[in-house]
């Protein structure tokens, strides 16, 4: 047991405790993403990926959620959007893909 | 009726072979005909845990590939009447099984009138663990008191609930038993160890034992002779009441509690 170990008298630090809390939370998170389609992790990142192309956001920008009710599965995509771009002087993302897109148009015109 | 148990437990190493050497051999003690399958192809070690080792001469994917019988697969075990022990290739892989050809098995196993079938899994949750528990009708989920092997027992409990032939045919789900082996009470009362009531709380599925950790364990693996049968040692014990309870005994949980420790050596150990 320990010299120090014998003297600790609480309960709540020790590393048994530590173990549980972890896994509680864990083991919930990971039951949530289970009985959902295989596919479903890849949908993520793909539809995460075209966000991507428009906007710069970061990976927990976009939570996708299964759900199923009485005779059909609803996909629920919820995608936070950055407040537009608060630097000064700097054009968003969407003004330079806008630019972009005039810019290919116009060369295509001869 | 012919009952299907999967040995099973996500993490490697936990003791499942152990398990379920000692499970069928408690089994066929008390007089069902028992038969005890090790699905960890290319890693064949439940012959030498029974003490069989020698006389493996066809193996579960002969049979499968219907390249032997039933009856020249199955190894009588030498000490107790009615046990049979169906050995893993040690040559092919998982791959080398098919769900038909596993379904074929079980149908001649049936066929034979056995009572019992248990099925050692292999580590992981790829194939080979999927394979070993599609047909089980109840499940022990091997656990050891350690963050790790709780999780994956969660998954492996999600598995069993999806993708077991029971969940597929949306029959009565697997029934769940929780083993927790390797279990050392004092470093759980020193709150360095998941307790009991902790894994029993998070993976919420009903106990059927404590297999406290013990050296016998290992003398008993030496020998070739499942622990089961080492009626003096705490582990053996501990199994023989989990045959108990499997049986629909209701026994008291034994080996929870740390043998008492003097001041000193609390104080030192
Ligand atoms: N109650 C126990 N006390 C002490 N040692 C044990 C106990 N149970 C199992 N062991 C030891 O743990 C090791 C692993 O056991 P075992 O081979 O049964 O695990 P397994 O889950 O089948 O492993 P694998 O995933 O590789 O198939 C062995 O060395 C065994 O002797
Ligand atoms: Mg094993």
């Amino acid at each position: 047991m320990g010299f120090f170990r014998f003297f600790r008298s609480n309960k709540e630090d020790t590393s048994a405790k530590l173990a549980k809390d972890r896994l509680q939370v864990l083991i919930a998170h990971e039951r949530t993403g289970r009985g959902g389609p295989d596919y479903l992790p890849m949908l993520k990142q793909d539809i995460l990926d075209v966000i991507k192309k428009y906007v710069s956001v970061g990976d927990d920008a976009l939570s996708v959620q299964l759900e199923s009710q009485d005779d059909c599965d609803v996909l629920e995509l919820n995608i936070t959007l950055p407040e537009e771009s608060a630097q000064p002087n700097q054009p968003s993302e969407e003004a330079k893909r806008r630019a972009m897109e005039r810019r290919q148009a116009a060369s295509k015109v001869t | 009726m012919t009952k299907t148990i999967v040995v099973t437990s996500g993490k490697g190493g936990v003791g499942k072979t152990t398990t379920s050497a000692s499970i069928a051999t408690g089994l066929a003690k008390r007089g069902f005909k028992t038969v005890v399958i090790d699905f960890d192809v290319g890693l064949r070690n439940l012959d030498l845990i029974m003490g069989c080792e020698r006389r493996v001469v066809y193996d579960l994917v002969n049979l499968v590939n219907q390249e032997a019988s039933l009856h020249q697969t199955l190894i009588k075990d030498k000490r107790i009447e009615n046990l049979y022990i169906l050995p893993a290739s040690q040559t092919r892989d998982k791959d080398a099984l098919t769900i038909e050809g596993i379904a074929r098995v079980m149908h001649k196993l049936r066929k034979s009138e056995f009572d019992y079938i248990i099925c050692d899994s292999p580590a992981g949750i790829e194939k080979g663990a999927k394979m070993a528990l599609y047909f089980a009708d109840e499940a022990i989920v091997t656990t050891n008191p350690e963050v790790s092997s709780v999780r994956d027992s969660d998954r492996i409990l999600g598995i069993l609930q999806s993708e077991s032939k029971r969940s597929k045919m949306n029959e009565e789900p697997v029934k769940e038993h929780l083993l927790i082996t390797r279990y050392n009470p004092s470093r759980v009362q020193d709150g360095q160890m998941l307790s009991v009531d902790d894994i029993v709380d998070l993976l919420a599925i009903p106990l059927l034992g404590i297999i406290p950790e013990s050296p016998s364990v290992l003398d008993c693996s030496n020998a070739g002779k499942p622990v089961i049968l080492d009626d003096e040692s705490a582990a053996g014990q501990a199994y023989s009441d989990a045959i108990d309870r499997l049986l629909g005994e209701s026994k008291p949980h034994r080996f929870m509690e740390a043998p008492k420790k003097g001041f000193l050596s609390r104080l030192f150990g």
